[in-house]
């Protein structure tokens, strides 16, 4: 009994995910290699590794990885670096605390269609756009964003998005930081850079693991900031390896290629999947 | 002197910083109630009648209470579900170690890992031939199944941290198992449960991917809603504002009365 009722407890959840997890990856990997295109019924044979060539070959392939990696390490420095920032602002008391806060950690709970289309619209439109304008006060000529930078675009507004998760993860983590340690350390004549140095970034690294993996796991797969700002253009621009396999999936009907291409993307996830679980694997005791 | 200084520079920055940051929402709220005609007049306003037409047409346009509604069901469903599954799975690895446990919740995690973009055509050619595509179900289960690891990670954390002396103390004056949780555990990790389905109606309230590629008239919740106002229609500014006001303001204000568990569950326990 006690052997078996953990066991059972445990099940469901480990099913569900066994399902979750096999049944798409065997038929991703059977529809890899056939020929199977919606636009072309009729049976699939057998293509081998023809596919997989064609999705590396593809000379969207290459800018898509990189555009992914710069996408993922701008946006993750930005909202660590940042965020450490505005969570050292917040952590002494000051009048209105609570409702900055508030205010601080709004754009996390926004849905991304709804990100994309405030951006796209209502900030970084070139005439009517709020940008625009703050540029066209100061006398400078207005940045048709999404069109002139459009990855710089989508990593400022998914990075606007993850700002304040990254912030409030070390506000939190920062009100645990001992005070008595801080206050002897001042006594014996550490600047604030010295302390900040070697108490408070020590402090803050483990807060720094988990902001970088959850991130990922969501970053990884962005795909509607991109889908309705820019598509991926102009060009291949701001196209990451999600969306370009969407593209081959649901643009161009083509399954086996796609299917290919996802393959590359679970692969390129697990090698992430790898540094990122030896990086918290620590903090889970 | 320089700590009244000090004091007032960072309220000021801090004040700036939150005010800069929250602004395209506020943008968004204002624009909402202005006329189209306001909506991009040159320069912004900021003092105008506020008008509430946009809503109504919002409304008008396409039934707003039915994804809203598909919304409600979809997020609450998936959140009710996961909670089923994930918290006897959290409580067994917990309280019952093995070796394998690590294994299990690594396994777990890494399920997470795999693109939803790499299931989506599986997923896809399953809806279809199960004749679930574009219904209620099909979107429940997805998100249940796409939010469970992150479920067990946070309710694993939340349950370690309850020291087993408590939970020996129960056993030994001969509580259930269903005793031992419901009068023990249930009340000590009440806050890490509820940070766990707060987070979890927050992601499938926000999810757009699968919501986007599995349904369109029937079963579309507000991401598909608004995600049809990148159409030329949304070159109305004041009507997108209205929609999108209308579909992310029920999460906002949830999320700004939860901040506080939200943030103490999502950092599985490693940050104290």
């Amino acid at each position: 009994m006690t052997r078996l009722l953990p066991r059972a407890l445990l099940a469901p959840a480990v099913g569900a995910l066994l399902l979750w997890m096999l049944v798409p990856l065997l038929m991703t990997v059977y529809f890899s290699v056939v020929r199977y295109n919606l636009l072309q019924p009729g049976d699939h044979p057998f293509v081998g590794l023809e596919n997989f060539t064609y999705f590396v070959t593809d000379p969207d392939f290459g800018p898509a990885v990189w555009n992914t990696l710069v996408f993922l390490a701008s946006v993750v420095l930005i909202t660590v670096v940042l965020g450490m920032g505005l969570a050292l602002l917040v952590d002494a008391p000051f009048p209105g605390r609570g409702i900055v806060r508030v205010l601080l950690i709004s754009p996390f709970f926004v849905m991304p269609a709804v990100n994309a289309l405030l951006w796209k619209h209502m900030m970084m439109n070139p005439i009517y756009g709020v940008l625009a304008q703050l540029s066209r006060g100061l006398g400078l000529e207005p940045v048709d964003w999404l069109t002139h930078a459009p990855l710089f675009s989508v990593i400022v507004m998914v990075a606007w998005q993850w700002l304040p998760f990254a912030c409030l993860i070390f506000i939190t983590s920062l009100q645990s930081l001992d005070r008595e340690q801080m206050e002897a350390a001042r006594m014996d004549g550490a600047g604030p850079i010295q302390r900040f140095w070697y108490l408070t970034l020590p402090h803050l690294a483990r807060p720094v693991a988990v902001v970088v993996m959850i991130e990922m796991i969501f970053l990884l797969a962005v795909f509607a900031e991109i889908a309705i700002t820019t598509a991926g253009g102009p060009g291949n621009e701001s196209t990451n390896l999600t969306y370009l396999i969407f593209k081959q999936s649901l643009l161009s009907f083509d399954v086996g290629v796609a299917s290919a291409g996802a393959l590359f993307a679970v692969l390129l996830a697990n090698i992430v999947a790898i540094f990122l679980i030896r990086m918290v694997g620590k903090s889970l005791d | 002197m320089a700590t009244t200084f000090f004091f007032f520079a960072r309220t000021v920055l801090a004040w700036g910083a939150a005010l800069l940051l929250f602004f395209p929402l506020g943008w968004l709220f204002l624009t909402a109630f202005k006329t189209e005609l306001q909506a991009i007049a040159v320069p912004p306003l900021f003092l105008f009648e506020p008008t509430l037409d946009n809503f109504a047409e919002v409304q008008r346009r396409s039934d707003y209470l039915l994804y809203a509604r598909n919304s409600l069901v979809t997020s609450v469903g998936s959140t009710l579900i996961g909670l089923a599954i994930a918290v006897p799975a959290a409580y067994s690895m917990a309280f019952f170690r093995t070796r394998r446990t690590r294994d299990i919740l690594m396994w777990m995690l890494s399920t997470k890992m795999m693109p939803a973009v790499g299931a989506l055509l599986p997923v896809y050619v399953l809806a279809q031939t199960a004749g679930l595509l574009d219904t209620l179900t099909v979107l429940t289960v997805v998100f249940t199944l796409s939010n469970l690891p992150i479920m067990v990670w946070m309710l694993y954390s939340a349950f370690k941290d309850i020291p087993g002396e408590i939970l020996e103390a129960a056993r030994m004056d001969g509580a259930s198992l269903w005793g031992e949780f419901r009068h023990v555990v249930l009340p000590l990790s009440l806050g890490g449960i509820a940070s766990t389905g707060l987070l979890c109606l927050v992601l499938s309230w926000n999810e757009a991917f699968w919501a986007l590629n599995l349904s369109s008239a029937k079963a579309g919740t507000l991401a598909t809603l608004i995600a049809s106002y990148s159409s030329p229609e949304g070159l109305f500014w004041a009507k997108l504002s209205a929609a999108s006001l209308l579909a992310i303001a029920p999460i906002v204000v949830f999320g700004w009365f939860s901040q506080k568990q939200l943030v103490q569950g999502l950092t599985f326990g490693a940050v104290k």
